[in-house]
């Protein structure tokens, strides 16, 4: 008799699961919290939205998606466990995120092991999809970021001497400074310093002075916002008034809040840094997305939001395409991606799992506002 | 030349919000030979005082002289009212158990204060307002001083009178150095050595609390998790000069600040803390006191 109950129970537990099939679980994770906090809450936002319009729709292959969040608080040994938990617990279909190299860095190979798709929105380090043929990305990569600063300060700017200022444990960080450094020098320009920092300090005043000693003409900082809108702060504190320029790890709400000295954003006044999108373009594209974001979150979205919903939407069209949740025919419909009107710009997935897009170069002007500058395709 | 005193000049700014803490571990060692490791945290609690009171009552929109003042007054209030709070719940219970019990519950204490406040605050950092907005107050080619370096220091330098006038003053201040020296035979004369030990730790967390304000004035960024590396610096600075002795730890946060920030602008700030911490483990080598420490007693 207890046999059959238990039997029972089991079966009951069975088709409990069964009945969890009618939805299709997409795992997120990213840093909700912590110090690129701004970086996961737009991601999310841009993922939020995507699978909104799907499930108005009708959903994918008849049925609801839903996304299961993992916060990692901005640290790379939180991003391994919580995609460990989407993967293994959640039984997540694919897995979406990171935006910090690093932290995608980490989750990679818990994906890759499990034969679980991942698309990292916005990670731009190349090392991020040579893990494996089931991690792919829908962003430009770091040599082509790297590149086209250094390009833009030796061409545009005029700027012969350059200092770079790095985050020296961040991968992204490090991968942006070292392609910066190979291009300028071969252009004919010349790298006078090269200081770093790490994630968290508070204190660049030493780096700063030193860095001034050398009389460059413009400062290279790959770094996330946070730190950014610090050295701004101390650079021109230290009487160091020449353009900063940066990647897209400057692209946050919170950079002209932090650079702010008297006035909103005035210590990053007239600096320089690449991006994936920019908000004044005139492409109805562009435009009727920032309306309806504004319309759902009240704010202008940044790149991370724009990434984020490009990333969701290519995910599930390759999940459409598939016909199946299953691990290996998503990867090989993500594969051939061809041409994906995103919001920020047509995308194609190439042979080495990464996007091939044009970026823009942004400039911050008076009152901490994005101006368009300069578009460099690949 | 001109570049080496900018450093100098970052340099004692530096040290001296580590003095701040410092003066705080310091005198509760001297009076309870206890290392009280959430000091940092009370530093964390000043800023973020500061942050919401500022915000509160508006004064982060319209930065005055006097703003500032009340803004630092609250949170030394707060912190003071903090720094009782902890000694009287966690610490006094304690007062008859081995030291290394005590210990352990200042590390507790420390953690609690640390994650309570990411529930509380929220783990993201906030930016603190430009309460003093940045001016110059000379400035050449290759120097430049600003005023906040100025007002930390003057600040500092002025709390740390004060300080020195309360401990050698006044009756208080008496007791303090009597329960210091022996507290059962303080006891044993009168003095109220639990009254005494509140008062320390008022002194210290007020201490505190206006290096978390004085910090976020130039180091904007503030978050729960940011005493936790200043406060292990100010310990250090702490021993190095001494612990248990007030100028001691002025002096030895002055050497941690200039030595830490020479070795990230001639050196390479990737070794900044390791040679900080290596001049301690070699001036304790020479001098295991530290440079100003003469009670050679049981220390933990």
């Amino acid at each position: 008799m207890r046999k059959w109950v238990i039997f029972g129970l089991i079966l009951a537990a069975l088709s409990g699961c069964a009945k969890k099939e009618d939805v299709i679980k997409i795992g997120e994770f990213g840093g909700l919290t912590g110090s690129t906090a701004t970086f996961g809450i737009s991601t999310k936002n841009g993922i939020d939205m995507a699978t909104e319009e799907l499930n108005a729709a009708g959903g994918l292959l008849g049925k609801k998606v839903q996304v299961i969040v993992e916060d990692d608080r901005s640290l790379a040994e939180e991003a391994a466990s919580a995609v460990k938990k989407l993967v293994t617990q959640d039984k997540v279909v694919a897995v979406l995120g990171e935006v910090a190299s690093s932290r995608s860095l980490a989750g990679a190979p818990i994906c890759q092991e499990n034969k679980i798709p991942m698309v990292t929105p916005s990670s731009t380090n190349p090392k991020v999809t040579e893990i494996g043929d089931y991690i792919f990305r829908v962003c430009f990569i770091d040599p082509f970021q790297g590149e086209a600063m250094a390009k833009f300060a030796f061409d545009n700017l005029k700027v012969k001497k350059a200092a770079i200022f790095k985050d020296s444990k961040n991968d992204y960080s490090v991968g942006l400074a070292q392609y910066f450094a190979e291009t300028f020098q071969k252009l004919g320009g010349q790298i006078v310093a090269e200081e770093s920092y790490f994630e968290g300090d508070q204190d660049f005043k030493a780096q700063l002075t030193s860095i001034k000693g050398k009389k460059p003409e413009a400062i290279f900082i790959p770094g996330y916002y946070t730190e950014v809108g610090l050295i701004a702060r101390q650079a021109r504190e230290l009487g160091l008034n020449i353009p900063l320029l940066g990647g897209d790890g400057w692209d946050s709400p919170k950079l002209t809040e932090i650079a702010t000295i008297k006035k909103p954003g005035d210590a990053l006044k007239d600096c320089y840094f690449s991006n994936h999108y920019a908000a004044d373009d005139p492409n109805p594209v562009i435009q009727d997305f920032i309306k309806k974001y504004q319309a759902k979150y009240n704010e202008v979205p940044d790149a991370m939001a724009v990434l984020g919903y490009d990333a969701a939407n290519i995910l599930y069209d390759a999940i459409k395409r598939a016909g199946s949740t299953e691990g290996a025919k998503i990867r090989d419909a993500l594969a051939q991606t061809k041409d994906f009107p995103g919001v920020a710009g047509s995308t194609t997935i190439d042979s080495a799992r990464n996007a091939r897009k044009p970026l823009v170069v942004l400039k911050i002007a008076e009152g901490g506002k994005y101006e368009y500058t300069a578009t460099v395709n690949p | 030349m001109q570049e080496f005193l900018q450093q100098l000049v970052n340099g004692v700014s530096w040290g001296s919000i580590y003095a701040l803490i410092a003066l705080g571990y310091t005198m509760v060692y001297g009076v309870l030979q206890l290392i009280n490791f959430a000091h940092g945290d009370v530093f964390m609690l000043g800023a973020f005082f500061g942050y919401y009171f500022s915000r509160w009552t508006k004064i982060a929109q319209e930065p005055t002289l006097l703003g500032f003042f009340a803004t630092l007054f609250f949170a030394m209030a707060a912190c003071a009212l903090v720094g009782i709070i902890i000694e009287r719940a966690a610490y006094k219970p304690l007062r008859a158990r081995p030291r290394l019990t005590v210990l352990i519950t200042a590390i507790g204490v420390s953690l609690l204060l640390e994650n309570g406040g990411q529930l509380v605050f929220g783990a993201d950092p906030k930016f603190f307002p430009s309460l003093i907005p940045e001016s110059r107050l000379y400035e050449s080619a290759s120097l430049v001083v600003s005023n906040l370096p100025v007002i930390i220091l003057t600040v500092s330098i002025a709390l740390m009178l004060l300080l020195r006038f309360i401990v050698m003053k006044t009756t208080i201040g008496k007791a303090m150095r009597a329960v210091a020296f022996n507290r059962e035979a303080a006891s044993l004369m009168g003095i109220n050595t639990n009254n005494v030990i509140s008062f320390t730790f008022l002194l210290g967390s007020a201490l505190a609390g206006a290096g978390g304000i004085l910090v976020a004035l130039t180091y904007p960024k503030i978050d729960p998790l940011m005493g936790l590396l200043p406060g292990l610096k100010a310990f250090v600075a702490a021993v190095l000069g001494g612990i248990g002795n007030i100028p001691g730890a002025v002096l030895g946060a002055m050497i941690l600040g200039v030595s830490e920030t020479m070795v990230a602008g001639y050196i390479s700030s990737t070794l900044r803390d390791a040679i900080a911490f290596a001049l301690l483990v070699v001036i304790l080598l020479v001098k295991p006191t530290g440079l100003l420490g003469s009670r050679v007693g049981e220390k933990v």
